[in-house]
This record gives structure tokens, C-alpha cells and sequence, in this order.
């Protein structure tokens, strides 16, 4: 809207300029991607050649990832931990989200303050922590010990106590003298109200524990339980004279955030607005 | 059941609400503030893993302090933040003060610009180690060499190492960057841009003197932000250098890889968390400026 008034006062050759430039930047920006698949469809004797569209393009590396099985298993374990991680948050987060908006009661305050401010606490001063509670309690090498960490997370509580602030009181009101039960009031009413927030949550949560690196190369050893991150670091440093396997590994990690913002785009880039404006 | 009915409907809202909030409480508790004092404490003392740990005092700090290795580390760190931070935040804001103006295809070149946000760090690494390799096989090398320029060492040499390294991270955090500097500027009003046009002010006063003074809070955030990200740098080193340490002799290890090595490599969890005290500290101090600079505001 704003946008539109600004452009109208510009000036035409400027306008093609600035846009071929943009545009440069862009294709310089997806550069890598571009790459990282072409060379994944390519055979070992072309992986030098700079093409983009391979000369023979092959799914071989793919099948041949998966046939070995560690790749599938890496899959899988990131697949489930980050879905379950993402569910947990969902619940959680909006549940106390909910009680620290809608409750009044001594102690709301201490509350807030307490888990706003774990978020300046960097994860890398408590992994030390965690490994020795996970070693003492048999967590390592456990989806439970890839997983426990991010369960419930300080952001996502100020992000849903912001968004249940919106959702008028005299609906809640209204469902109590209706005789709903407290939680079902959370559940039924208010819930659906923020949709738009939850899903955003779950998108970013979901990412974050896609790509998380860090905690995941500490909690295991056990190759059959790496992540897939965990699992491409120690996948690619035994081939690096095979570099069209690497990339094909990289591409399996890559695709499925390339298809969730591909679907998610608007919900994921107005997260990002919200959630950095406010954070 | 009596002590429900004997309770005021406040009552049994405020233990509802406890309620509600036991579980995660008690995960709060355990999880992050019962970890950061133990961090604390066991960066004063030395012991085994899973054996009696010993009260050694400020030992680890010390020897921290006495260590040359630790001050290489803890200057490459802020080298990160040095160049980073100034070259992503001009990149960021030049792409979005553009891209503002444009209304062709816009939704679809910001795209072209985030989606490096949202990849996994550790194959980005990967694909960018690639592009450094020597001739025949890096990317960067070959086109150097198509035109005649000579090939660069890249990851290999001490001082393009930590600029390589640096470089994918900066490329991917540009597209957040970019985001947050478009709302920035969607949320100056229309109105100044039109008195100064009316008074005849030409384009690059009104950036000095309207755009950027009135986008201060967003650069306050993004200075903060970014310069987090940049003193935590961690997946692209493991994975860009040899065998993970940071080379070539440590010119691109961070405080982050230190105290990875430290505690994982060496199991020297005493002097791991020493470490991840001045960690703590700088981070701390960072946040606790920007909120003196907002409200100062």
C-alpha cells in the first residue's frame, strides 16, 4: 500500500536498474542450492563439469543414499524428534501462553520474568549441564535425549502470551457461565482463536529442530541415532573424494525446508516480522 | 471436594492456574535455571565426569586467562563479529532499501533472499566447503581460473580461512536481515517522504536525514541480534575445517568449538564451562546495552 505510492514517483531507467540488480543478488543468493542439486543428479565423472542442467541426469546418488540405510535411519530420527519436540511446544507453549494472559494470581509476573529470562541464557552455557544429567540418567544416545531440551521453550510462551492477549475476555466469560471446564475453555475456545500464531510457532519450531546441530552432535554417539545434520557432518567428511554423494546428502537434509517454506511462505516470513519486531 | 467449595472463584481460578503451570514450572526450573548454576559450579571445580567433582576455586578461570590458545580463540570470535556484522547489515539494508521500491516480482526476489535462513547450516557448509576446493574441483577456483585469475587457497591459507568460513554464514542470515529492515521501512510514515519531496529534498538527504534516523530501533535489534548470531558461530567452523578443529592452527576456531573441545574432546567439563562463563558475560552485556539505548531513547 505504502509501497505503491513510492513507486509511482520513481524514475523508469533507475527502476530497471534496481530491479536487475535485486534480481542478480537473488540468483547469487539461491547460487548454492542450485549447485548442490544439479550436482546430486550428476555421475562421478561429471561432477567437474560447471553445467547447471547435468549432460546425463541421474536419481543413481539418491538411491544409493537410501540403499544404505544409515541415511533412512537419520530420516527418521529427525523426522520423529522434531514432530514430537513440535507437538510438545505447540501444547505447552500456548497452555502457559494462556494461563500467564487469561489467569490473574499472585505470582503471574514472577512467572513471565522467570521464563522470559532464560532466553539470555545461551544453550551453549547449559549443554555442559545437560550432557552430564543425560549421561547420569541413561538420555545419551535416546530420542528422549536428543528431545528433552526443547520441550517447552521460553520464546514460544511470550509469543503465544501476546497473541491470547487478543482474544477478548467476555469469550471466556461467556464460555465459563456456559459451564465448560477451564481446560476446555483453553482447548475449544481459545485455541482455534490463534491459529495463525500456532502455526507459525510450529513451523519455526519444527525448523529448529530440523537443522539443530549443536545439542544433537553431544547427546549422540551412536550412529544409528544421529540426526540428519549430525549424520551429513560425519557422512560428508568420510567422502569428500566422492563430492556428488556429499551434495545429494546435503539435498536430502535441505529439500524438506525448501518444501515447508515453499507451502508456508507467508505464515513463516510474517512470523519472522512478528517475532523479530517484538522479540 | 470441601476444600474446592470453601474456595472463592478467584481461589479456584489461581489453582487452576498453578495447575495449568506445574508441569512446565517444574521444567523450567529443571531443565534451564538448575543447569545454569550448576554451570556455574562446575566451572569451579575439576573431577571426572560422572565422579566426585573437587572445589578447585578459580583455577579454570587462571588458567583460562594464562592460556594463548584461549585468547586466539576469543579474538578470532570477535573477528567474526567484526566483519560480519558490518558487512550483513549493509548487504541486508541495501537489498531491502531496493527491494522497498519494487513492486515487480517482489514477493519472489525476497524469497530468493530468505530461503538461505531456513536451511540446514550443516549442508550449506558442506556445499560451500566444495566451492573452495582447488582446481578441478571447487567452484571458485574454476571461475577464477576461466578468467585468468589465480587460484586462491581459500580454507587452507591463515588469513582467507576465517573470511571463507564467515562468508556462508553471513549469507545465510542475510534474508532474515532483510526482512526485518522491509517492515522497518513500511513502518516510517508516508507523510515525511512527501513533506520533504514537497520541500524539494533530494533522495540520498532524505535516507541520511529521514530513512535511517527513523530506523534506528530496527538496526538497535539487528545490531543485537546479529552480533549474538556472529559470537556463536559454531556449525559452519565443525564442519568447513579439517576434522572440525577449526584450522588451519586454530586461525578460524571460535569460543564456541573451544568449549565444544574442551568439554567433548578432552572431557574437561571444569574448564568447559569456565569458558561458557565469558560466553554468558559478553552475550549478557550486549542485551543488557541495547535495552539501556531503548530506553534511553
Amino acid at each position: 500500500m505504502t509501497a505503491t505510492t513510492k513507486q509511482f514517483r520513481a524514475i523508469r531507467p533507475g527502476r530497471i536498474f534496481v530491479w536487475t540488480l535485486l534480481a542478480l543478488g537473488g540468483i547469487a543468493m539461491i547460487t548454492p542450492f542450485v549447485f548442490m542439486i544439479s550436482t546430486s543428479l550428476k555421475t562421478p565423472d561429471q561432477v567437474y563439469d560447471l553445467r547447471f542442467i547435468p549432460a546425463m541426469p541421474t536419481l543413481r546418488n539418491y538411491v544409493e543414499l537410501f540403499e544404505d540405510g544409515r541415511f533412512s535411519a537419520w530420516f527418521i530420527n529427525s523426522l520423529v524428534t522434531s514432530t514430537l519436540v513440535t507437538l510438545s511446544v505447540l501444547f505447552f507453549d500456548s497452555l502457559v501462553g494462556y494461563t500467564l494472559s487469561k489467569y490473574r494470581f499472585r505470582g503471574r509476573n514472577l512467572v513471565f520474568i522467570a521464563i522470559l529470562s532464560t532466553l539470555m541464557i545461551p544453550t551453549e552455557m547449559l549443554v555442559i549441564p545437560w550432557y552430564v544429567m543425560s549421561s547420569h540418567f541413561g538420555w545419551l544416545d535416546s530420542y528422549w535425549g536428543i528431545m528433552f531440551p526443547g520441550l517447552i521453550t521460553g520464546f514460544g510462551v511470550f509469543l503465544m502470551r501476546q497473541f491470547f492477549g487478543t482474544v477478548p475476555d467476555e469469550l471466556i466469560d461467556a464460555a465459563r457461565i456456559d459451564g465448560l471446564s477451564e481446560f476446555r475453555i483453553w482447548w475449544e475456545i481459545a485455541l482455534p482463536l490463534v491459529a495463525p500464531a500456532l502455526s507459525a510457532l510450529a513451523i519455526f519450531t519444527f525448523l529448529g529442530n530440523w537443522t539443530a546441530f549443536l545439542w544433537p552432535l553431544i547427546v549422540t554417539s551412536d550412529r544409528d541415532l544421529f540426526t540428519v545434520p549430525v549424520g551429513l557432518s560425519s557422512f560428508a567428511s568420510e567422502n569428500l573424494t566422492r563430492w556428488e554423494m556429499v551434495m545429494t546428502g546435503a539435498a536430502v537434509s535441505t529439500i524438506p525446508t525448501l518444501i515447508v517454506f515453499i507451502i508456508f511462505q507467508k505464515y513463516i516470513i510474517r512470523g519472522v516480522v512478528l517475532s523479530g519486531l517484538k522479540g | 471436594m470441601l476444600l474446592r467449595d470453601n474456595m472463592t472463584i478467584s481461589q479456584k481460578r489461581a489453582a487452576t492456574a498453578w495447575l495449568f503451570l506445574l508441569v512446565p514450572v517444574i521444567f523450567f526450573m529443571v531443565v534451564r535455571f538448575w543447569p545454569t548454576l550448576q554451570s556455574a559450579w562446575i566451572s569451579l571445580t575439576e573431577g571426572p565426569l560422572m565422579g566426585p567433582r573437587e572445589f578447585v576455586g578459580i583455577d579454570n578461570y587462571t588458567r583460562m586467562f594464562a592460556d594463548p590458545e584461549f585468547w586466539t580463540v576469543f579474538i578470532n570470535t570477535f573477528e567474526y563479529l567484526a566483519i560480519g556484522l558490518p558487512v550483513s547489515l549493509f548487504l541486508s539494508f541495501v537489498v531491502a532499501y531496493f527491494l522497498d521500491q519494487v513492486r515487480l516480482m517482489h514477493g519472489f526476489i525476497r524469497a530468493l533472499y530468505f530461503v538461505p535462513y531456513l536451511t540446514t547450516a550443516v549442508a550449506m557448509a558442506w556445499v560451500w566447503r566444495w566451492f573452495y576446493e582447488p582446481v578441478p574441483i571447487g567452484l571458485f577456483n574454476q571461475i577464477l581460473s576461466t578468467v585468468g585469475l589465480p587460484q586462491q587457497p581459500f580454507l587452507r591459507s591463515m588469513a582467507q580461512a576465517l573470511p571463507s568460513v564467515l562468508a556462508p554464514a553471513i549469507w545465510a542470515g542475510l534474508g532474515f536481515q532483510v526482512i526485518i529492515f522491509l517492515a522497518g521501512l513500511r513502518a516510517i510514515p508516508d507523510t515525511y517522504y512527501e513533506a520533504a519531496r514537497i520541500d524539494g529534498v533530494g533522495r540520498w538527504t532524505i535516507l541520511w536525514e529521514i530513512t535511517l534516523p527513523l530506523l534506528k530501533p530496527t538496526l538497535l535489534f539487528l545490531v543485537v541480534v546479529s552480533s549474538i548470531g556472529f559470537l556463536r558461530i559454531f556449525d559452519q567452523v565443525y564442519n568447513m575445517t579439517v576434522d572440525g578443529q577449526g584450522g588451519p592452527l586454530n586461525a578460524t576456531r571460535p569460543l564456541v568449538l573451544n568449549i565444544y573441545n574442551s568439554a567433548f574432546v578432552d572431557y574437561e567439563m571444569g574448564y568447559a564451562t569456565a569458558q561458557t562463563m565469558v560466553l554468558f558475560i559478553v552475550l549478557l552485556a550486549i542485551t543488557v546495552a541495547q535495552l539501556r539505548l531503548l530506553r534511553s531513547k
